[in-house]
């Protein structure tokens, strides 16, 4: 795809080795061989919670009689993450093999890839390319004369972030407001019109191809094995001189990728923080800068990979603006189902705006602490975690910064009595 | 005309990708959508009777994606991401300049009715920032020249060739285009 001119059609896929790994395992690899494989590859979901693949696939009823579906998420809305936007607009093929092969190990005949409704042009690329694909004989009825079906189609989302987590997904995709599902029963049991679904990320699907052509054991050699394997591409965005998309194996530094691929930082300014892995992931400092991006690492520091977005912010900037600007975007996308979530995220936003325009009081740093406290585990998914992750990482690293904001509040407020002081006089 | 008598074939091609109908609820709203910029209460009945659901139903769903309008909008919808990743680089600064130029800030429409300006989050494109999505199209790594000439683009002839193609940011090296294509 990095080869200039690659205009990711069919006739260009194939000649680089395209459709291969396809024809290499249809009624050739058994689907539970094919699973197997992916296992040994220890390929991890690339969205977000870095599930393994193949164990993910295994959960399936082996003995289900009837339909099965995959999803690919191509929802991608993380703030700080873009990369599926150029997996899906410059190689759909690509994507489309591997949502092929992994149809084939769950036997599943319906793929429905939902892409989010803003990327208009993605889903048209992906419309021509299934069209395409079905033309070659590589989609629909009996693939290549090896008996097997699958049928893939584009659907389109319409603005919701929370789409992106798998029972909302489903959710969604059966025409309903986009609310996470109670779990368990999993969607591997009970997804898509309670049947058994799997749900997986463009990037995850896009490997799976390689993975089949050159074996498991190449991929599993590549990046921090056994736990972290294969490459990740990083979406780079922030002070940066170079931001955007980079390939690199699960094994590099975060210093290596902002420093030398993302080209250092934009101006003379040092780099302050940044967040590891989308808007989700708890902010870092530039004592984490040689932190290996594998899952472990990026764990043990106390964050996490998440879906790869890597923000970068330079010295000069408001850890407690950034972590409000986080904040109105997870109040804004809280789906309503769980009132800690709803309820929270509001008291939230509207104590963080406070501090901000210097209004903040002293017990404010408390509020928010037993607001995070109260959010983070008690909700149906995974985003009440989300949301708290911002304040909480800005508060543990940078509090000097929040007492700051307070006390120049309260000095302008010696000069005007609290109104609700006032009313008791 | 109604949306059955207008699209039928459109219809048929959406209810035959779906075990159960339901599913094509969005893709009918969003057909529902492209004929009047948003969507009517009379198009969410006939929804709801294509479909075998109650106007409810249809109405639940409706409100809570955000890309569904249920209000007229303008005829360019000018969306410029807000979330933190844009505002480092530069997307307040954005929406200022819209503002002199256009004379509407975020929620409201210019009196002839061809622009809405809203304020979003996060739309993937975040290595690109600052940027706007006007209708289908993406507009990113945003200037001030930028700006003006997407504008007089867009009303001059109703399209801008500053549009971004198929994405992929950074450039392959051999290639050298300002934007990402």
């Amino acid at each position: 795809m990095s080869q200039p001119g690659y205009a990711g059609t069919l006739a260009e896929y194939e000649k680089t080795g395209g459709y291969q790994a396809l024809k290499k395992v249809l009624g050739k690899v058994s689907p539970a061989d094919v699973t197997q494989l992916v296992i040994k590859s220890g390929l991890r979901g690339r969205g977000g919670a870095g599930f393994p693949t193949g164990v993910k696939w295994g959960f399936l009823p082996k003995d289900h009689q009837g339909p099965r579906y995959l999803c690919c998420n191509a929802d991608e809305s993380e703030p700080g993450t873009f990369k599926d936007r150029q997996l899906i607009e410059r190689d759909p093929h690509q994507m489309l093999e591997g949502i092929l092969l992994a149809c084939y190990a769950i036997c599943a005949e319906s793929a429905y890839i939902y892409i989010r409704g803003e990327f208009v042009l993605g889903a048209r690329i992906l419309e021509e390319a299934i069209a395409e694909a079905r033309r070659a004989g590589y989609i629909g009825k009996n693939i290549q004369g090896t008996g097997v079906t699958v049928d893939v189609w584009v659907h389109r989302g319409a603005g919701a972030y929370i789409c992106g987590e798998e029972t909302a997904l489903l959710e969604s995709l059966e025409g309903k407001r986009g609310l996470p599902r109670v779990k368990p029963p999993f969607p591997a049991t009970h997804g898509l019109y309670n049947k058994p679904t799997v749900v997986n990320n463009v990037e995850t699907l896009a490997n799976l191809p390689h993975i089949i052509n050159r074996g498991p054991e190449w991929f599993a050699s590549i990046g921090s094995p056994p736990k972290s394997t294969g490459t990740r591409i990083f979406c780079v965005s922030g002070h940066v001189k170079r931001p955007g998309n980079y390939e690199v194996p699960m094994s590099v530094t975060f210093r290596e990728l902002i420093y030398e691929h993302a080209g250092g930082m934009r101006s003379d300014k040092p780099l302050k923080a940044f967040i590891p892995g989308g808007a989700s992931a708890p902010f870092l400092t530039p004592d984490h800068l040689d932190v290996k991006m594998d899952f472990e690492s990026v764990a043990a520091a106390g964050s996490m990979l998440g879906s790869g977005g890597v923000t970068v912010m330079e010295e000069g900037t408001s850890m407690v603006w950034a972590a409000l600007r986080l904040m109105e975007f997870f109040y804004h996308e809280s789906c309503g189902k769980c009132s800690p979530c709803r309820e929270g995220s509001s008291w939230l936003v509207q104590t963080m705006r406070r501090i901000v325009a210097k209004r903040g009081r002293a017990q404010d740093l408390e509020t928010l602490a037993d607001l995070c406290k109260n959010i983070a585990g008690r909700t149906v998914c995974a985003f009440g975690d989300a949301e708290v992750a911002p304040i909480m990482s800005t508060l543990k690293h940078w509090r000097p910064e929040y007492i700051a904001l307070i006390h120049e509040a309260e000095a302008s407020n010696l000069l005007r009595p609290h109104p609700a002081a006032a009313a008791r006089h | 005309m109604t949306l059955t008598e207008k699209y039928k074939d459109e219809i048929a091609d959406i209810l035959s990708r779906y075990p159960v109908k339901r599913s094509a609820l969005i893709p009918l709203l969003y057909l529902a959508q492209s004929e009047k910029g948003h969507i009517t209460e009379a198009a969410m009945v006939e929804i709801a009777r294509i479909l075998k659901l109650t106007p409810p139903q249809v109405y639940e769903t409706a409100t809570f994606y955000t890309m569904l309008n249920l209000k007229q909008v303008g005829k360019f919808h000018i969306q410029v991401c807000k979330s933190l990743m844009c505002a480092l680089v530069g997307s307040d600064t954005l929406i200022g300049w819209i503002k002199t130029r256009l004379g509407i800030g975020p929620g409201e429409t210019t009196a002839d009715g061809a622009f809405t300006l809203s304020t979003v989050e996060c739309l993937a494109a975040c290595g690109t920032a600052p940027m706007m999505q006007i209708n289908d199209d993406y507009y990113e790594r945003l200037t001030e020249e930028k700006l003006d000439r997407i504008l007089s683009d867009l009303k001059s002839t109703g399209s801008s060739a500053l549009k971004t193609g198929p994405f992929m940011w950074p450039e392959p090296l051999a290639a050298k285009v300002e934007t990402p294509r």
